[in-house]
């Protein structure tokens, strides 16, 4: 079976995010980039589904300038078999972005979508969902561990208050949370080895999908800053504060 | 028009959650209407009716809606929205609510607004990015606003209230999904992201055993205990103790960090408590940047000690 592992392109996770001055955005300047660590969770999931004997082909989109295509190559590193690009220099929200892999979905016929539960810049956490939704595919959202068997895969979810597993039909949408695995690192020869495998770009203009959002930013601005406090010598003295000046205990 | 809240529980007790998100949503109209889908769950309706400011209940009591199956609920919600009977459809960020609403959003072909913390207007809504690192407000021009809520940010409402409880009878089942098990920490303490009280503890602790040390102080603050993602990386504890940008944001009264250093990713989770305490032997760690009160201690002579004093 195939899977299709949509990936996304963000702002490293240890990068410290500085908000412009203007107010229009987070100032992404000569900052690094990186594959969204979620993401990184899906690619290594439908790697390992492969390995083991389940999944024929491991298929990679991720749509972008062209500059997504270095977190292809990444993934394709990784041990996805081939990547799929679909160019655009608009920024586009999670519909949208659903609605291009709902077309991906429709050529490529994959089994299995697994992709990230949230991007860590915007955080919405919707895009797996909608997928979801728009080609009426279960979804096992969160996911701690993915066992396929015999035309369906159960997914255990990580809920609030604990663990939750349901059942789906294949085709089903996955989306991943941080135990689900550890991914791997690409190593050198691996790396070398990407650059020949297959990556087709393809216009996302092309498909005929409504790329416009009704949801505007009207500004970014940067949080609160919290003023750190005082240091307290023992703890002796910080029972009392916590009493008598906090008054929280 | 009026707005659709979704209510949280588990066939029992409605969720606190839901009394908070009724307060964004009375920020935006006046005529809400509370959903309470699930199994045998009348109970929950009553408890959601008491609620200060809702207008009606709707009660969908079905096998379907038994373990809340995103597929399921979705659609009943959609169903519910098809006559553009609402111009907001609310529910908690929750993992219950992260599950269904985006899907809610795609069925009605209009893009969802996630997390927020503070309505501006009717159409405008501010939520954080990047992590807590960046505040967006946004507005949407959508005819359906499709919204999670930061319980965490909204006080909840009062209660004292009596609206009327009415039966829903739409039964959708997607044929996709199917419930398997539930496996739910068994814990006789408040609820993380409800507790007046918090007590995490990150990789300082070393290992999962030592986790004890912060049951007797959370015992006696009848506080609820967290961790850092480091901590449940490491495989100390697991993952729905985790606070921060991954895991679950909580603003509670007291927040007390423990061998925690303080990534960007944490605080995400917790600086917006009222008062942070930090306990770390490290003088530089980043955590003590945004605690009201910091003890450069190690965390093994200082639990026992506050455990004692308080």
């Amino acid at each position: 079976m195939k899977i299709l592992v949509p990936v996304k392109r963000v702002i490293d996770f240890n990068v410290k995010v500085r908000v412009k001055p203007d107010q229009s955005g987070v100032d992404l300047a000569n900052v690094k980039m990186a594959m969204n660590p979620f993401c990184e969770i899906a690619v290594e999931e439908a790697v390992r589904l492969k390995e083991a004997g389940i999944a024929s082909e491991v298929i990679v989109v991720s749509i972008g300038p062209a500059a997504v295509q270095e977190q292809l190559r990444t993934a394709l590193a990784l041990g996805a078999d081939r990547a799929i690009h679909l160019q655009t220099e608009q920024s586009l929200d999670s519909l949208p972005i659903a609605k291009l892999l709902a077309k991906v979905v429709a050529e490529e016929q994959p089994q299995l979508v697994i992709l990230g539960k949230q991007a860590i810049d915007s955080d919405n956490n919707q895009t797996g969902q909608m997928l979801a939704a728009l080609t009426g595919m279960g979804q096992g959202t969160f996911a701690s561990k993915v066992v396929v068997n015999d035309g369906k895969v159960q997914v255990t979810r990580e809920i609030d208050g604990g663990l939750q597993t349901v059942e789906l039909t294949l085709p089903a949408v996955v989306s991943t949370d941080l135990r689900l695995n550890e991914p791997r690192y690409a190593s050198l020869p691996n790396i070398m080895k990407a650059k020949k495998k297959p990556l087709e770009t393809k216009q996302a203009a092309d498909y005929g999908v409504t790329l416009t959002s009704n949801v505007t930013t009207l500004k970014v601005a940067a949080p609160p800053v919290r003023k750190a406090g005082v240091k307290v010598e023992s703890v002796a003295q910080l029972v009392d504060k916590l009493k008598h000046e906090a008054k929280v205990i | 028009m009026a707005i659709l809240l979704i209510a949280d529980h588990d066939n029992k007790q409605l969720k606190a959650e839901t009394g908070k998100v009724l307060t964004a949503a009375q920020a935006i109209g006046s005529d809400i209407h509370i959903l309470v889908a699930g199994l045998q769950c009348r109970s929950v309706a009553e408890q959601a009716a008491q609620l200060s400011g809702v207008t009606r209940v709707l009660l969908a009591d079905d096998t379907v809606y038994q373990h809340q199956l995103a597929e399921n609920i979705a659609a009943l919600v959609t169903e519910l929205a098809k006559n553009n009977e609402y111009s907001h459809i609310l529910t908690a960020a929750t993992t219950t609510g992260k599950n269904f609403l985006p899907r809610v959003a795609a069925l009605l072909d209009v893009a969802q607004i996630s997390d927020i913390i503070a309505v501006e207007s009717p159409d405008t809504f501010v939520r954080p990015v990047y992590a807590g690192n960046a505040i967006a407000t946004v507005q949407s021009t959508d005819a359906v606003k499709v919204i999670t809520v930061r319980a965490s940010a909204f006080a909840a409402v009062a209660t004292g209230n009596t609206a009327t409880v009415e039966t829903v009878t739409i039964s959708k089942d997607s044929g996709v999904s199917r419930f398997i098990s539930e496996e739910l920490t068994k814990s006789e303490r408040p609820e993380l992201t409800a507790a007046r009280v918090v007590i995490s503890g990150g990789r300082g602790l070393q290992n999962g055993e030592n986790f004890k040390l912060l049951e007797g102080i959370a015992d006696k603050l009848n506080a609820a205990i967290g961790a850092s993602r480091a901590a449940v990386d490491a495989g100390f504890v697991p993952n729905d103790m985790q606070v921060g940008q991954t895991g679950k944001i909580v603003a509670p009264e007291l927040y007390i960090a423990v061998g925690i250093s303080g990534a960007i990713q944490h605080l995400a989770g917790m600086k917006d408590s009222k008062v942070i305490v930090a306990i770390n032997k490290d003088p530089e760690a980043p955590v003590f940047q945004v605690a009201d009160y910091g003890l450069v201690a190690d965390l093994f002579t200082a639990l026992p000690e506050l455990e004692a004093l308080l």
